[in-house]
Order: C-alpha cells, then sequence, then structure tokens
C-alpha cells in the first residue's frame, strides 16, 4: 500500500484537531468551555494551509487508487474548510449565549467537515459510504442539539430515520454493484468493469446505480427525498442549518459527481432521464413551495432545494460528446461554489437577527436597515445574487448552466434551460419578500442590533466576494474549468 | 489608456463611483449628499458632451471602441464603442439623469433617505447608459438587467400608495421577457460563426448576410423579440408600466419613460433585426399591428383615465406604437423616424412627468377631477409649461413630438420594398390607425388641459397658497423646454446623426 502522507496532510491535521478539541473539552471549566471553538479554528485554517501547499502538486494517489487528491479534491477541500471557518465564526456567539454544550458540539461539527474533506477524494464506494456517514452521522445529533425545544428533537429524529433509510436503500445498491462487477469497489474498476457487463445483468446494473443515487439524493435534498430538510433546518440551531445547507449537500454533490462522471459515466443514457425529472421536480417544488413561506430558516431551506434543482440539472446535461460534458461539469461546479458564497452569507445574516428574534420569521427582518445596515445590505445582495440577478455571482452561476444547456442542444437541453429560467422568474418572487421587509418595513424595535463581529465580518466578506464575482467571474469558471472529473472512467 | 478608447467606460463608470461615495457619505450631510449626485451626474455628462463633440459625423463604424477580454472561459468580452444609433440616446441618458439629480435638490419623495436614493439613481444610469454601448451580447444583457435592481427600489420605497405591487410586477414581467432574450443570446452563440462569439459586431455581420437558418431565425427572433417587447412595452406586455409609472417617484418615472423603454426599441433596431433580417420579415407584419393597435388602444385607454400620472403612462404606450411602427417598415425613414420617436418621447415625456411630480407637489392629488381645474389661474407657469409640453406631445409640427410620428405613418405608406412588397396594403391599413391614433392623441391631451388648465378654479385651492414653478424646477427642466424646441425646429440635429449609420445598416440588409 502506498500512502502519500503529505497529500493526506489536511485530514491527519483535521482529525488531531478533533482529538484535541474533545480532550481539551474535559478539561476546560464550564465558564471557558467555549475556547473549543479557537481551538477549532487553528486547527481548520492550518489544515487549509495544508491543502494550499499541495496546489499545483499534480494528482497523488493513495491507498491503490482509492483515495485521489486532484485539483477537484483540492477545489472542494479548500471550499469545505473555508465554509468550516465561517459556520465556526457564526458558531461562537450563538452557542455561548444559547446554553449548549459547547466541547461535544464543535467536535461533531469538527468531524462532520472531516467526512466532508475525505468525500471529493474517495474514488471508492467504500470510501464514499465512510465519508458520507461521517458527514451525516454527528449532524443526525447537532440537528437535535437545541434539547429544550421539541421542534429541534423533531428535527434530529426525522433527520435521523430518513437518512438512515436512505443509506440502507444505497448501501443495497452498492453492494448490487459489488456484485455485478464481480468484486470490484474503485470507481474507475466499476467504470470498465461496467463495460463488459453480461446482458441478462444490465437490468440489475440499472437498479443498482438507482439505488445508490437515491442516498446522494437524500443528502442534497432532491425531490422526492426533500420533506426533512425544512423540518430539520428549521428545528436545528441556525450554525448547523447553515453546515447542512451548504457542507452537508455540498459534500453530496462532490461524492455524486465522481459517482456520475467516473464510475457510471458509460450508462449516461440510462441516468440522463432521471437527472431531468429530478431536476425539474426539485427546483419546481422548491420554488412552488418557497413562495408561501413565512419563516426565515424554512424559506432558506425551500431555496436550497431549489438551487439542488439547478444543480441536478448539470448532471442531465451528459451526452456522448466530451466537450459539451466539460461545459456542464464546469457549471455545475462553478455554480456549487457560488451557491456556498450566497448560503453562508445568508445563514451568517440570519443567526445576526436570531439573537433578537429567535423564532425567524421573516417578519422579523423588517426595518433591519436602520437597526443592522450591513447585514441589511448584504442580505439584499444575497437574496438577489440566490435569484440570479446582476449585480451578483449568482447570475453567472445560473448564466454558465444556460450555457451549458443550450450547446447540450439536442431538445432536451433548452427544454431543460426553460424551465429553469421560469422557475428563475417564480424564485424572484420570494427572494424579493426579504429585501421587503429589510427595506420598507418599519422595526418595532428600532435600536441598534448588536451583531457579534465575526457575523459583520463573515456578512461583509460573502458580500464583497459576490459583487467581486461578478466584476470579475474569470477565476471561478477557471477554477471550475480546470478541476474537471471528465474523461476519469474509461 | 487613451481618451479615444476609454472615454465611454468613464462616463459609463463614472456613476457607479459616485454611488459607493454617495452611499459611504454620512446622513446627516443631506446637503453635501444632493451636492455630490449633481456633481457626479454632471460630470458624467460633460464628458458625454466630448464625447458627442469628438464624434465623427460622417461615417457609420463604431467610435471610442474598447474590447477588452472578460471572461475567457465562455468567450465574453468587454466591448464596448459608440455609432451614430447610440450617441444620441447615450447622450439623452446622461443629461436626463443631470436635470432628475438637480430636481433632486429640492424634491425628495417620502420616506427621505437620499442617499439611497441617488446611489440606486445612479447605479440605474449606468445600466443605462450601459446598454447603449455594450457589443458584446453578454456585456449587453448585464447592463440591460443591472437597470432592475434599482429601479426595483425606487420604485419599492419611494413610490406611492401601491408601490409594493407595482415594484414587484415591474420586476417580474421585465425578467421574464429578458430572460427569453438571454436563451436566444446563447443560441446564437452556438449557431453563429466559428469560432463561437457573443461580439456583436461579428454576429451582426455573420446574421445580415444570412447566416442563421431560416427556422432558427423564426424561433430565436421570437424569443429576443419577446424580451425587447416587454421592455417596449408593445401591447399586450404593456401592462406592468402604467403601474410602474404611476407608484414610480417622479424621477423613477422620468427616467423609466425617457430612457428605460428606448433599450427595448434599441435592442430591436441594434439586435433583433439585423441579427436575423428573415425572422424580422416575417415578424414585421405582426409587430406592426401591435403598434398600430398600440397606438388606438392607448389613446382610448387615455380617454378613460381619471389619474393624470396613469394618462400620461398610457400616453407613452401609444407613442411607442409609433415608434415599433416605423421600426416594422424595415425601411431607413421608418428606423430614422423611430430613433428620432425615441429621443422626442424621451425629452417629452420625460418633462410631462417632470410636471406631473410638481403637480402632485402643489395638490397632494393626481386625480383630475380632484385637482378641478383654474390651473392656470393660480400657476400661469406651471400651466403653460404643462400646455407647453403636452401639446407637443400631440404632435404639433414645429415641436419635438411631430418628426417621429409623422414620418412612421409616411414609412408605413410604403413599407421595405425588399421585405414587405406583398404586405404593402397592411401596412397602409395601420397608418391609417396611426392617423387616427393622432387624432384621438390630440384629443385626450386638449381635454386633459382643460380639465386641468382651464375652467372654474374650485374654492378649495383659492387660498391654498400654491406656489409656481420654483427656480430649481426652472433650472432642471429649462434645457428640456428648450431641446423640444429646438428638435421640432431643427430635426437635423438628431437625423444628422443617425443618418449614417442607419444607412449603414440598411446597406448591410441589402436595401
Amino acid at each position: 500500500m502506498d500512502v502519500d502522507y503529505h497529500a493526506l496532510l489536511p485530514e491527519f491535521i483535521l482529525a488531531g484537531t478533533i482529538l484535541l478539541v474533545l480532550v481539551v473539552d474535559v478539561f476546560l471549566p464550564e465558564r471557558t468551555k467555549w475556547f473549543a471553538m479557537p481551538l477549532g479554528l487553528v486547527g481548520v485554517v492550518a489544515s487549509l494551509v495544508a491543502v494550499a501547499t499541495l496546489i499545483g502538486a499534480g494528482t497523488r494517489v493513495s491507498f491503490g487508487g482509492t483515495y485521489v487528491v486532484d485539483e477537484f479534491a483540492l477545489l472542494f477541500k479548500g471550499f469545505f474548510l473555508v465554509t468550516a471557518v465561517v459556520v465556526l465564526s457564526v458558531s461562537l456567539r450563538y452557542f455561548r449565549e444559547g446554553g449548549f454544550y459547547q466541547g461535544e458540539y464543535y467536535f461533531l461539527l469538527l468531524t462532520s467537515f472531516l467526512g466532508c474533506v475525505m468525500m471529493p477524494s474517495s474514488r471508492d464506494l467504500l470510501l464514499l459510504f465512510i465519508a458520507l456517514e461521517l458527514v451525516s452521522a454527528p449532524g443526525f445529533l447537532m440537528a437535535a442539539f437545541r434539547k429544550g425545544d421539541v421542534k429541534s428533537n423533531e428535527a434530529g429524529v426525522k433527520f435521523f430515520i430518513i437518512g438512515v433509510l436512505s443509506t440502507a436503500v444505497m448501501l443495497f445498491g452498492m453492494s448490487l454493484i459489488y456484485g455485478v462487477t464481480g468484486g470490484e469497489t474503485q470507481l474507475a474498476e466499476i467504470a470498465s468493469a461496467l463495460a463488459d457487463v453480461p446482458g441478462e445483468l444490465q437490468t440489475l446494473t440499472y437498479a443498482a446505480i438507482l439505488f445508490v443515487v437515491v442516498g446522494f439524493a437524500f443528502k442534497v435534498s432532491a425531490f422526492p427525498f426533500q420533506f426533512w430538510a425544512p423540518d430539520t433546518y428549521e428545528g436545528s440551531p441556525v450554525p448547523v442549518a447553515a453546515f447542512l445547507a451548504v457542507a452537508s449537500a455540498v459534500a453530496g454533490f462532490a461524492g455524486l459527481l465522481q459517482l456520475m462522471f467516473v464510475a457510471f459515466a458509460e450508462q449516461h443514457e440510462f441516468w440522463v432521464p432521471i437527472f431531468a425529472f429530478l431536476s425539474v421536480a426539485t427546483m419546481s417544488v422548491g420554488n412552488f413551495v418557497a413562495l408561501r413561506q413565512t419563516q426565515m430558516v424554512r424559506l432558506l431551506a425551500y431555496s436550497g432545494i431549489a438551487q439542488s434543482g439547478y444543480i441536478l440539472m448539470t448532471f442531465a446535461l451528459v451526452t456522448d460528446d466530451a466537450a459539451s460534458n466539460r461545459t456542464a461539469f464546469a457549471a455545475g461546479v462553478a455554480y456549487i461554489l457560488i451557491y456556498g458564497i450566497m448560503n453562508l452569507g445568508a445563514f451568517a445574516a440570519t443567526v445576526a437577527v436570531s439573537r433578537r428574534h429567535p423564532a425567524l420569521l421573516i417578519a422579523d427582518f423588517a426595518g433591519l436597515r436602520e437597526t443592522a445596515p450591513v447585514i441589511a445590505v448584504g442580505m439584499a445582495v444575497f437574496m438577489i445574487s440566490l435569484a440570479g440577478v446582476p449585480p451578483t455571482g449568482g447570475f453567472w452561476g445560473k448564466l454558465l448552466i444556460f450555457q451549458a444547456a443550450i450547446e447540450r442542444g439536442g431538445g432536451l437541453g433548452p427544454a431543460l434551460a426553460v424551465v429553469m429560467l421560469v422557475n428563475s422568474v417564480v424564485s424572484v418572487f420570494y427572494y424579493l419578500l426579504v429585501p421587503r421587509q429589510m427595506f420598507l418595513r418599519e422595526a418595532a424595535d428600532r435600536s441598534r442590533l448588536r451583531v457579534p463581529a465575526l457575523v459583520t465580518v463573515v456578512v461583509g466578506a460573502a458580500t464583497i466576494a459576490l459583487v467581486g464575482i461578478f466584476v470579475l467571474p474569470n477565476p471561478v469558471a477557471r477554477l471550475a474549468e480546470i478541476s474537471s472529473l471528465v474523461g476519469l472512467g474509461p | 489608456m487613451t481618451w479615444e478608447n476609454s472615454a465611454i467606460t468613464i462616463a459609463t463608470l463614472l456613476p457607479v463611483v459616485g454611488a459607493i461615495v454617495i452611499a459611504l457619505m454620512p446622513k446627516s450631510r443631506e446637503r453635501e449628499i444632493r451636492g455630490m449626485g449633481i456633481v457626479v451626474s454632471g460630470a458624467a455628462l460633460a464628458i458625454a458632451i466630448a464625447i458627442a463633440i469628438g464624434f465623427d459625423y460622417g461615417t457609420d463604424g463604431l467610435q471610442y471602441e474598447l474590447d477588452l477580454d472578460w471572461i475567457g472561459a465562455i468567450g465574453v468580452r468587454y466591448h464596448v464603442g459608440i455609432d451614430g444609433i447610440s450617441l444620441p440616446l447615450y447622450v439623452l441618458t446622461f443629461l436626463l439623469t443631470f436635470l432628475c439629480a438637480i430636481y433632486t435638490w429640492r424634491f425628495v419623495p417620502d420616506p427621505g433617505r437620499t442617499r439611497g436614493f441617488l446611489a440606486l439613481m445612479l447605479l440605474l444610469e449606468t445600466g443605462m447608459a450601459g446598454t447603449f454601448i455594450a457589443f458584446d451580447l453578454i456585456l449587453f444583457f448585464v447592463f440591460w438587467e443591472l437597470v432592475l435592481v434599482p429601479m426595483y427600489f425606487l420604485i419599492a420605497i419611494w413610490g406611492s400608495a401601491n408601490r409594493e405591487y407595482a415594484s414587484i410586477k415591474f420586476f417580474l414581467y421585465t425578467l421574464f421577457g429578458s430572460i427569453f432574450m438571454l436563451l436566444g443570446f446563447l443560441a446564437m452563440y452556438f449557431q453563429g460563426p466559428d469560432p463561437h462569439t457573443f461580439d456583436m459586431v461579428a454576429l451582426r455581420d455573420f446574421g445580415a448576410g444570412g447566416g442563421f437558418s431560416q427556422t432558427f431565425q423564426l424561433v430565436v427572433f421570437g424569443a429576443v423579440a419577446l424580451g425587447f417587447a416587454v421592455k417596449v412595452p408593445m401591447w399586450p406586455f404593456h401592462t406592468w408600466l402604467p403601474d410602474a409609472h404611476t407608484e414610480a417617484p417622479t424621477i423613477g418615472s422620468v427616467l423609466l419613460a425617457g430612457i428605460m423603454l428606448k433599450m427595448g426599441t434599441y435592442g430591436f433596431i441594434r439586435i433583433a433585426i439585423p441579427f436575423l433580417p428573415y425572422g424580422a420579415e416575417k415578424y414585421a407584419p405582426w409587430i406592426g399591428a401591435l403598434a398600430a393597435i398600440a397606438i388606438v388602444y392607448a389613446a382610448l385607454a387615455c380617454l378613460a383615465q381619471k389619474d393624470l400620472k396613469r394618462l400620461i403612462a398610457f400616453s407613452s404606450v401609444g407613442h411607442m406604437g409609433f415608434v415599433m411602427l416605423g421600426i416594422a417598415t424595415l425601411t431607413e425613414i421608418g428606423i430614422q423616424a423611430a430613433i428620432f420617436g425615441m429621443v422626442a418621447h424621451g425629452v417629452i415625456t420625460g418633462m410631462l412627468f417632470f410636471c406631473v411630480g410638481s403637480i402632485y407637489d402643489r395638490y397632494h392629488t393626481r386625480e383630475i377631477a380632484r385637482i378641478g381645474g383654474g390651473m392656470m389661474q393660480t400657476m400661469p407657469k406651471l400651466g403653460g409649461v404643462f400646455a407647453f409640453v403636452a401639446i407637443a406631445s400631440l404632435g404639433l409640427p414645429g415641436l419635438a413630438g411631430f418628426w417621429g410620428e409623422i414620418m412612421a405613418l409616411l414609412s408605413s405608406f410604403s413599407p421595405s420594398e425588399v421585405f414587405l412588397a406583398d404586405r404593402v396594403g397592411l401596412f397602409r391599413l395601420y397608418m391609417v390607425m396611426g392617423g387616427i391614433g393622432t387624432v384621438l392623441t390630440a384629443g385626450y391631451f386638449l381635454w386633459m388641459l382643460q380639465r386641468v388648465n382651464m375652467g372654474a378654479l374650485p374654492d378649495q385651492w383659492r387660498q391654498a397658497g400654491l406656489r409656481d414653478v420654483l427656480a430649481v424646477e426652472w433650472v432642471s427642466w429649462l434645457p428640456l423646454l428648450a431641446l423640444i424646441l429646438v428638435l421640432g425646429l431643427y430635426p437635423r440635429l438628431v437625423f444628422g446623426v443617425t443618418d449614417d449609420a442607419v444607412g449603414g445598416l440598411m446597406r448591410l440588409l441589402g436595401s
């Protein structure tokens, strides 16, 4: 077994930090439990530096090809670690003031992020499964972390049951793949083995692919596995909801991208229609149900479902043409990156408001332009960006997907583009509800909202990033382009 | 970077810089904020005028051109330039915004918040001006969409009673249209010349030379035209306009009517027709029909309006109908008429909205029945200005409104011999409808004047202390009033600029 320790350094640092947080927590007095957060933050930043040292170092393979660190993996690892920094930053005050078990929380959160960081490197069914579970299992606990609240308990239980169910289906699918391919678990090997599967096993192969997709569809809250998301997000502590909506969902997409583009690329004629349906149903359900929401986190949950639908669309654009596949892949990755920024920003702004209005109704954002101007302007930018309207980065995200859809052509591409267009217009209606509250209504309590500095920094940085991406989208487009997995299969 | 290739970029982006500066100024410095609005928009106008002075009027090519790589990964370039078709609209954008900034010196609509108001206005200016100079389809689309957000907030925050409904309706309508336009652009990219390009000059040459297949043109022209038609707005896509106009604050209405509507008609002339001439040929009779309906429909709707501002809004639909009728003939005269009509409508209707804004400021109502007449007795100057502009709007010879309408009617007497030779009868019918429309237009404007300016003064206004035109109003209005007269007496001011560019366009299309 060849092990490239440098390539694994980010994971080692993160794992070490996790253990450290767990141990240190035991010895900390109650008053200073919050110290686990800066400790975790240092570990995450160190891990980020380790990722940076791997940039440009080429593709590095460990454990006989099951664990690969390439451009794709690095891009996603960097994304997850930055997300971790943000989630940790917005967690500090929230958990200090909420009377939670802080040490355990940071331990669980970092463990989940370890799963995220492993995901884009896992080129093996078993590793993918482990990474996915590492993301999910602590999530079940964290969702139920507001122990005094019935809603939080419901959030955890619902998340757990649906999560376990879909994982079981996925495992069953993986075992079928194992059988059909004659004992392969490595993605690239699976791809070549599936190429000459005998005719009578074809149906079984398709069923297996479908089952595996189910597990990931749950993670990215695709229709019909979406209904846990709004309840769970609403019940969870807000930073945990941010984690679930961004890190956990993107981890699902990272896994899905590897499976579909490396292992199952040859079978695209079978799964493209499935993804087309999933995408259309997911975005439509998300957008239309979002129209009726009055609670902020639920709104963000449905918005997240809709955004998942847009990203899923890039899977439905796969054809035999490698060039067009590369465009679709890059569009999906670019959208994921931009989605992460705007959604993290929106959740951070929500955390800021949650201190005064724990119920977090959309109406609680009234008059925010007066009580917290920076947060209000940032939130307006996030909402406009989620709607995909200039001058924000979200515009380019949508444009790239449209372009990929039109390039694919052949009826399905333009048809999907039209569905997405109509959805985008619908979404504008509910996204604008929030700026409308913030800028048109007056707050009942017009005193200044005290926003933690870290939250303001996160909101400001995300706002600048989104406007910056609008002006200069080249880096995002280039990053997405070079980190392609297309053609890694046979 | 030289003046030649950076001037229009500086003028277009200067307002954004100004918007950021204004947003960062302390809230308490009210006068400085308003002054900054005037300074920034004035500086931008000065650059625009310098561009117009340095413009070479003898050619039809692009001037002040700049072509930079922007997003290499998807082939989007920052390609800007200006020609005779763009120039009048480009300068008008800066002029109107500058006058709006002056007007804001005295009038900031409720609920105040001047910083946000001016910052959004300047952002809007960049979007509008950029649309007229963009020569890359995606860049064009970005500027086109950039106007949505500021205009939404201008209506939603500073509008009147029904502002929330009107603002979201405006946003959704125009977004819906423009998104199909975007699909059309992407389709042209992939079906266009090899290597694929969004460059509007390259696509124009390719498309005008018959590069796109006929079926493709029919589909894509429909998609692109939908986006433009909503913006114009053409009947029956006009329903957002009366609401938006009526609820918007005065300067929102001025810029909406003065510039934003022209983005749609400009799109037809700049993109839809030259890129997709076969589609234009097939759609032209339909566009003409909608235009003719719009003229008559808007005039009838105006006769039924009780709200002064809504009346002016509907009159815009009719005037834009004349512009579209001119475009639909696909002739040189028709397109010249359209551009002239766009400029004239911008000046006249912008001025009308200024008047209505000031009337509302005095009476605190826009209802014609509540105003009750007699404005000439209480405020003779305001009444006189209002009458002058209304008469210009109904197309009196010698004033700006005349040339665009008469030439549009003339061109529909003999539509393009190359494209529409077998549709002459149809277009003559449109001409007759347009003629009826002008009569009705004269009717409703005169009736409006009769009810507002003339008649017995209701008692309640006699002692109300209504103040006649203020100095700041004179300053912001005089340039427009002068332009109405000058354009009417000396139309070559616009035709001289557009002649070569439109001629070049027609030669490209082979007629």
